[in-house]
């Protein structure tokens, strides 16, 4: 899970997520309100910051913060 | 001359008011999700015997009394509109004669939500020595295009017009509008149809463009601009582009929550409301920005 720390920074940037509630079984939905508005600026901010064009279906897909890391993990070289 | 000097502005805005709560008796949604998601609490719909030339009329009426313009002097009289229940006459044409114009040019435009900016840098050029004044109303009745089984996307919109009288001038004035042709994001047939994740990612991706791109031609800074107008689509899109262009949400005027998206007229309302309420003094830096189906977008910077 090496990109935790970086989503972790993403997420508290673009959806306005306070620090300790980031963890990596968060679910977006329920633990930090994510919603399909915030899901596209989310995408949009990991897109800017790891130079990866994730697929909003992909993005919609992902349940948990955990999700994203491991996403990114096996698709950033 | 390649500015204009606004001189006047009006707003029309149809009787019947329509809450979230109204909505949600016939469409399956709530206040709470409209409000999360838009910001919108209330817009306003044309009632049966009212229509977007009676709006266009009224904002166009108001424009011309509230500052006595000399209706002589007006040359030219472009509508923006991308719905209009009744094609021949144009809207432009009916208001015309409504209000005893003479004979100019009138003639509708549709550029969808970028209507406004559109329609200012076309009847820029129709004005002469003789008819500096141009008339450039924004008048649209989008109820009429809404799918009450797509709750996703009847809750957004509203009926509305807003009008301009200005006059070519050399104050400050940089523009620009574009277009890249895409039906799948934002269509409207029957019915508007919308990719909603598609069109908030398109909104907050070419908004803080369109600023860069004015503030680069001007040589400004954003903080020199006073206020940025943009059109009323979403609260979502308004406190993105706050965050990501650093302007404080005063500076970002908001009425979405009243009228819904009003589309084109969405900027003309809100600067006729924004005059009225003195948020806006001769010498202020004004930028407008207007994005929407096509896929349209543009904007324009001017000294007020």
């Amino acid at each position: 899970m090496k990109n935790f720390e970086k989503v972790k920074e993403v997420l508290i940037d673009a959806i306005d997520c306070e620090a300790e509630d980031v963890k990596l079984d968060a679910s977006l939905k329920d633990d930090l309100d994510v919603d399909s508005l915030d899901a596209v600026e989310l995408n949009m901010a990991l897109e800017e910051e790891f130079g990866v064009d994730i697929p909003d279906e992909a993005l919609f897909a992902m349940k948990t913060v955990g999700d994203i890391v491991k996403y990114l993990d096996e698709n950033v070289k | 001359m390649n500015g204009i000097k606004i001189i006047s502005t009006g707003r029309g805005i149809p009787s019947k008011k329509v809450t979230n709560n109204d909505l949600a008796k016939i469409v399956d949604t709530n206040d709470e999700w409209i409000t999360s998601r838009t910001g919108i609490k209330s817009r306003y719909y044309c009632g049966d015997n009212e229509s977007n030339v009676d709006l266009a009329y009224e904002a166009a009426k108001i424009a011309i009394e509230k500052n006595n313009i000399d209706k002589s002097k007006i040359g030219v009289c472009v509508v923006a509109t991308f719905a209009a229940k009744t094609k021949v006459p144009s809207i432009a044409c009916n208001i015309q004669s409504m209000l005893e114009l003479d004979e100019i040019p009138c003639f509708d435009i549709n550029a969808a939500c970028t209507g406004f900016v559109y329609a200012v840098e076309v009847a820029k050029h129709l004005t002469s020595k003789e008819k500096p004044y141009m008339l450039v109303v924004c008048s649209e009745q989008i109820s009429r295009k809404m799918d009450f089984d797509d709750r996703g996307t009847c809750v957004l919109f509203g009926d509305g017009a807003g009008a301009i009288i200005a006059e070519n001038s050399d104050n400050l004035y940089h523009s620009m509008i574009k277009a890249k042709g895409n039906k799948e994001i934002l269509n409207c047939d029957k019915y508007i149809k919308m990719d909603g994740s598609g069109v908030f990612r398109f909104a907050v991706g070419i908004v803080p463009k369109i600023i860069k791109e004015l503030l680069e031609n001007a040589d400004l800074s954003v903080d020199d601009v006073d206020q940025i107008i943009c059109h009323q689509a979403n609260q979502r899109i308004l406190a993105h582009i706050s965050k990501k262009m650093k302007v404080p949400m005063d500076k970002l005027y908001m009425n979405l929550q009243n009228y819904g998206n009003t589309s084109s007229a969405s900027i003309p309302i809100a600067l006729d409301e924004m005059l009225e309420k003195n948020m806006i003094k001769r010498g202020d830096k004004v930028m407008m920005i207007g994005f929407g189906g096509g896929l349209t977008w543009g904007g324009i910077l001017l000294e007020y």
